[in-house]
């Protein structure tokens, strides 16, 4: 088992608690924990594939929260006009096989479009112009105001898959954690494919990579399409879970949010992002719920976090946990 | 077209854009001489804004309250460049995004805790409350135009301390070359710390400004800063120049697209379609101008002349 060292382990261990806990929540009539959890499993997802444009292609993305929206409209929408009818009739429907490769396909289409323009622009520009993205299908979605505008929009009827009850906590939890594991699994082949070894020889030395003959422009295009997918999916996943969605889902500081995560966790490490939202989601609900006053000013000590593991933590908790970073 | 009200929408356009440049000069200089990215620059608008309704209340002037409240504010921008900026500077733009993303929570929850979660009102003294008849049959509340004339006059005294000063002529060396002022003999920290505060103390009065009309109010710093990034990205980094003009223009550009997008909307396409579309584009249209920008002249539309 020489796999099962350093960063191994702590995947082994986070995976292993997922798998095993929530069960044990229900069991034990702890419903809340359940929710906690798939939350957070949700989260790790579209941190995970923030974590494979900004750990391993070194592309800082600032607006990663707009595919996570597009992700729950691509849900919300069908669902709204299957119930109140109005919009073209393929897409009155409630089912998951609409529904799902709409978000993916949609969160890709955004991300290939807004991806063509953000990636001709580096270092602070890129931050900034994929923020400005994120802002504008922000202000899209306000301005609509069929789909609740500000207000938001509640789900009535969740995705309809054969093979999973959407309307059922633990079988819901359970699509979303495989659906995690898929997509570590996944971003762990990209990885340590040819295509990924381009993309990070290109972090660490674009001219290189371009004198060696690769377009960069192209494989950095193709991650960033990838990484816009799968959080588009993981947006469908949280509009089922929520039932309420609303444009305060795509704020730029949800996008900060995600990209702490992945700094927390540990960039460019695949279990990095997950470990990042477990200890992001558990800390948020410890904090929020301590006792009053001291609840209310949550946001006090997680800023001073946010602060200090910037300062202090480089390489994240994953390198801080098996002592041995990459540099 | 109502004549009035379109220079009733000027006015406001301008008022929006002389707001938007206090906050974006502070931003542009930091960027521009430390390379650094600051998203807390925000908080300290914020700040301004509380500092100077609390201390209306204790003074019963708001006039006196603005002239305490600003070198507070530069105070606290001073002790925030000591304590989380400096030790930033040497990393990446990631970093700096993330660490200033927690400076904001802290420094919104500090807020909280200091005058809670409710707004504050900002009453005006009297001679600032009525409005002022123009020819014409323009009416335009006297505030507004104290704004539009601070706004101006900071920008004029900002525009002779960068270029006729011997604390503008060092600052303007730090932009192009870091290095060499402080082989001069400059202390180059202090002048950073200087810069810093001198930024805070600007972003807080535009804060003090829009106070009495909107109230001071947590979090009201997290929307001005992302328009303010807007305007030093279309203007060019480290341009002060190009920050005025691009203030103004996204001021003007904002406030006109809102009131008469649709009107525009409507000469090329059908009345319905135009009064759909509008608000959706006039909303997006500073990002979209911002995102062309980027795409076709990533430098900016008035760049600093050195670099």
């Amino acid at each position: 088992m020489t796999m099962l060292r350093g960063r191994g382990w702590i995947t082994a261990i986070i995976m292993i608690l997922l798998a095993v806990l929530p069960p044990i929540f229900v069991a034990t009539g702890n419903a809340f924990w359940l929710d906690l959890a798939t939350r957070l499993v949700i989260l790790a997802i579209a941190a995970v594939s923030l974590n494979l444009i900004l750990g391993y292609g070194g592309l800082v993305s600032f607006g990663h929260a707009a595919l996570l929206g597009i992700g729950a409209y691509a849900v919300g929408i069908p669902a709204h006009h299957w119930l109140y009818g109005g919009g073209p009739e393929w897409l009155q429907t409630t089912s998951g096989w609409l529904q799902f490769p709409l978000a993916i396909l949609a969160a890709a289409l955004f991300a290939l479009v807004t991806g063509a323009i953000c990636l001709r622009t580096r270092g602070v520009y890129f931050i900034m112009i994929t923020m400005a993205f994120a802002q504008m299908m922000y202000y899209l979605i306000v301005s609509i105001e069929e789909y609740g505008g500000d207000d938001g929009l509640v789900i009535d009827q969740r995705s309809e898959l054969p093979f999973v009850d959407f309307s059922d906590p633990l079988q819901q939890y359970f699509f979303c954690f495989v659906s995690l594991v898929i997509v570590l699994l996944l971003v762990r082949m990209i990885v340590n494919s040819r295509f990924g070894m381009v993309l990070q020889g290109a972090k660490g030395n674009e001219e290189r990579m371009r004198t060696l003959g690769y377009n960069v422009y192209a494989y950095r295009l193709t991650a960033y399409v990838i990484s816009g997918a799968m959080c588009g999916f993981a947006g469908a996943l949280l509009g089922n879970f929520t039932t309420f969605i609303s444009p305060e889902m795509m704020d730029w500081q949800r996008s900060g949010e995600l990209m702490f995560m992945v700094i927390l966790g540990g960039a460019s490490t695949t279990v990095g992002p997950v470990l990042g939202a477990v200890v992001f989601i558990v800390l948020e609900h410890l904090l929020s719920s301590l006792p009053e006053p001291l609840g209310v000013y949550w946001h006090l000590p997680f800023g001073l976090l946010l602060i200090i593991v910037v300062l202090f933590v480089r390489g994240g908790l994953t390198t801080l946990l098996t002592r041995r970073g990459d540099r | 077209m109502d004549t009035s009200l379109f220079i009733i929408q000027l006015l406001n356009g301008i008022q929006l854009g002389l707001l938007l440049f206090l906050v974006a000069s502070g931003l542009t200089l930091v960027f521009g001489i430390l390379d650094f990215v600051n998203l807390a620059h925000g908080a300290l608008y914020m700040v301004g804004a509380f500092i100077c309704a609390s201390l209306t209340y204790a003074t019963g002037s708001f006039i006196l309250a603005v002239i305490i409240a600003l070198p507070l504010t530069a105070a606290v921008g001073f002790v925030i460049e000591r304590l989380v900026a400096r030790p930033l500077y040497a990393r990446n733009h990631l970093d700096q995004v993330l660490a200033t993303f927690g400076l904001i929570l802290v420094l919104d929850t500090a807020a909280h805790l200091i005058w809670g979660p409710q707004g504050m009102a900002v009453p005006l003294p009297e001679f600032l409350q009525g409005q002022i008849s123009l020819s014409g049959g323009l009416v335009l509340p006297t505030f507004r135009l104290v704004i539009i004339f601070t706004g101006l006059a900071a920008a004029g005294g900002l525009f002779w301390l960068v270029n006729y000063t011997r604390l503008g002529m060092l600052i303007r060396a730090g932009a192009s070359n870091r290095t060499m002022v402080s082989a001069l003999g400059i202390n180059i920290q202090l002048l950073f710390s200087l810069v810093f505060a001198l930024g805070a103390a600007l972003a807080g009065l535009a804060g003090m400004l829009i106070a009495p009309i909107t109230e001071a109010s947590i979090g009201m710093g997290n929307s001005i800063i992302i328009t303010a990034f807007v305007v030093i990205i279309v203007g060019g980094i480290g341009s002060m120049k190009g920050a005025f003009l691009a203030a103004l223009m996204i001021g003007l550009i904002d406030t006109l697209g809102r009131s008469y997008l649709d009107e525009i909307f409507s000469l090329v396409m059908s009345p319905v379609a135009a009064e759909n579309s509008a608000p959706a584009i006039s909303a997006m249209l500073i990002y979209i101008i911002m995102a062309a920008v980027l795409a076709f002249r990533p430098q900016g539309l008035f760049p600093p002349k050195v670099r």
